[in-house]
C-alpha cells in the first residue's frame, strides 16, 4: 500500500512542481502584466494544490492534513486578491481597448 | 552531497544574491521587494537552522512588518525620488562609503571567523534551568524569564519609536487620526479578503501566542499577525483609523511594559531581585505578561505603521 502512496505523491508532487516551473517561465517571459499574472496564479494554485494533494497521504495525523489544506486554501485567497488589486492597477495604467 | 546541502548552498547563494540585488537597485520600490524576498530567504535559513521561533519573527516582523514599513516610506518618497535619482554623488563620496561599507564587512566577517570553537554559550543553562518556569519551548523561557529586562526594554523602544513617530505630526492633528492607508474601496477584493480572513487571523495570531508556551511562537509573532489583521482592516477601509488621543487607546499602548515593570517591582518587593518571579506563580504571571505585551505590541505596531496624525480630532 506504501509503494502507491508515495508514487502518488512522487508523481503529484512532480506535477506541482512542472506548474510551478511554468508558472516561473509565464511570469519571466510573457508581454504584459494580466498575462503574467495569469501564469502567475496558475503557480499558486495548481501548483501548490497538487504538492498539498501529493503531500496528503504521507501525514500521520488527521490534523496535519488539515494544516496543508487550510495553508492551501489561505495561499488561495490571498493569491486571487493580490491577483484583482494588480490587475486593477494595471488596467489604470492601460490605454483602454 | 545530500539533498540537505544542495537545499542549504541553494539558499545560501540566493541570499546573498538576493542581497545584492537590493544594494544595487535604483528605484526605491525595487529595493523594498528586494528587501522582502531577502526576508523570507532568511526565514528559510532559520527553519533550515532549526530555529523556528527566529524564522516565525523573521517572516512577521522582519520581512512583513518592516517590509510594509518601507514600502510605506518608499511611496512617500516617490515625488522626490527623481529629483535624487539625478543627482550623482562626487566620485570621492562614493569612494569613501565603498571603504566604509568594506571594512565594516571585513570586521563582521573577521569576528565571525575569529569566534572561539566551541563559541561561548549559555544554552546548557538555560536547558539546566528550564523547569523554572513550566514553560516548554526554551526561547520563551529566555525572553521572558531568564532575560526579562531585554524584552521589557524592547517594548519600551517600541512605544519610543510610536512617540517618534506620532511627533512628526502638526500641532493641529495632535491626537486626531493617521490619514486612512487607503482610498478606501469598500466594495472591493480587498473588504471582501479583510471580512473572510480577519476572525481567521485573530484565531491563529492568539494561537500562535498559546503555543508559545510550548512551542515555536509567542507574543511578538502573535502580535504581529493581530497587527496584520488590523491593518487589513484599515486599508480596506472596513475600519477607520482610530483617533490617537483615546484614552483607552493610549493605556492599551502603555499596558504591556507597565505590567511587565510591575510584575517585575513585585519581584523586587516579594525580596528576590528586580523581575524575579516567585516559583509557584511563575508560569500565570508570565501568561498574564505575555497576553498584555500581544495586544500592545499589535495596537503599536499597526499604528506604527498607520503613521502620524493627519486630521484634526473631533471633538
Amino acid at each position: 500500500m506504501s509503494i502507491v502512496l508515495d508514487t502518488f505523491t512522487v508523481l503529484a508532487v512532480t506535477g506541482g512542481l512542472f506548474f510551478f516551473l511554468a508558472g516561473t517561465v509565464g511570469l519571466l517571459r510573457f508581454p504584459d502584466p494580466l498575462t503574467r499574472l495569469h501564469a502567475l496564479t496558475k503557480a499558486d494554485n495548481l501548483g501548490l494544490g497538487l504538492i498539498v494533494l501529493g503531500l496528503l497521504p504521507q501525514t500521520n495525523a488527521p490534523v496535519g492534513a488539515l494544516k496543508l489544506l487550510v495553508a492551501w486554501l489561505l495561499v488561495q485567497l490571498s493569491g486571487a486578491t493580490i491577483a484583482q488589486l494588480i490587475a486593477r492597477e494595471a488596467r489604470r495604467g492601460m490605454p483602454q481597448a | 552531497m545530500t539533498i540537505g546541502f544542495a537545499l542549504d548552498s541553494a539558499i545560501a547563494v540566493l541570499v546573498v544574491a538576493v542581497s545584492c540585488w537590493t544594494i544595487i537597485a535604483r528605484a526605491s520600490f525595487a529595493a523594498v521587494v528586494g528587501f522582502v524576498s531577502f526576508g523570507l530567504l532568511l526565514t528559510l535559513v532559520w527553519v533550515r537552522l532549526d530555529a523556528v521561533d527566529v524564522a516565525l519573527t523573521e517572516a512577521a516582523i522582519g520581512s512583513g512588518l518592516t517590509g510594509a514599513l518601507l514600502l510605506a516610506a518608499a511611496a512617500r518618497l516617490r515625488t522626490s525620488e527623481f529629483a535624487t535619482q539625478a543627482e550623482r554623488p562626487s566620485m570621492a563620496l562614493r569612494v569613501a562609503t565603498a571603504l566604509l561599507s568594506a571594512t565594516a564587512t571585513a570586521a563582521l566577517a573577521g569576528a565571525l571567523f575569529l569566534l572561539p570553537s566551541p563559541a561561548p554559550t549559555l544554552a546548557p543553562a538555560a536547558a539546566a534551568n528550564a523547569g523554572a518556569t513550566g514553560l516548554g519551548n526554551p526561547v520563551t523561557n529566555v525572553l521572558i524569564a531568564f532575560r526579562a529586562m531585554d524584552t521589557m526594554l524592547e517594548k519600551v523602544v517600541l512605544l519610543l519609536a510610536l512617540v517618534g513617530v506620532w511627533s512628526l505630526a502638526s500641532d493641529r492633528f495632535w491626537g486626531g487620526p493617521p490619514s486612512p492607508l487607503r482610498g478606501a474601496n469598500t466594495e472591493g477584493p480587498l473588504a471582501f479578503l479583510a471580512r473572510l480572513l480577519t476572525p481567521l487571523g485573530i484565531v491563529v495570531g492568539i494561537y500562535i501566542l498559546w503555543e508559545g508556551a510550548d512551542h515555536p511562537g509567542g507574543a511578538f509573532q502573535g502580535g504581529t499577525i493581530l497587527a496584520a489583521m488590523w491593518l487589513l482592516l484599515m486599508m480596506s477601509g472596513v475600519a477607520n483609523a482610530p483617533a490617537t488621543r483615546f484614552r483607552s487607546l493610549r493605556l492599551v499602548l502603555i499596558s504591556g511594559p507597565m505590567v511587565f515593570l510591575v510584575i517585575g517591582l513585585g519581584g523586587l518587593w516579594l525580596g528576590e531581585a528586580f523581575l524575579a518571579y516567585p516559583v509557584a506563580y511563575a508560569k500565570p504571571l508570565i501568561l498574564v505578561i505575555e497576553f498584555v505585551m500581544t495586544l500592545t505590541i499589535a495596537v503599536t505596531l499597526a499604528l506604527l505603521l498607520a503613521g502620524p496624525p493627519t486630521r484634526e480630532a473631533s471633538r
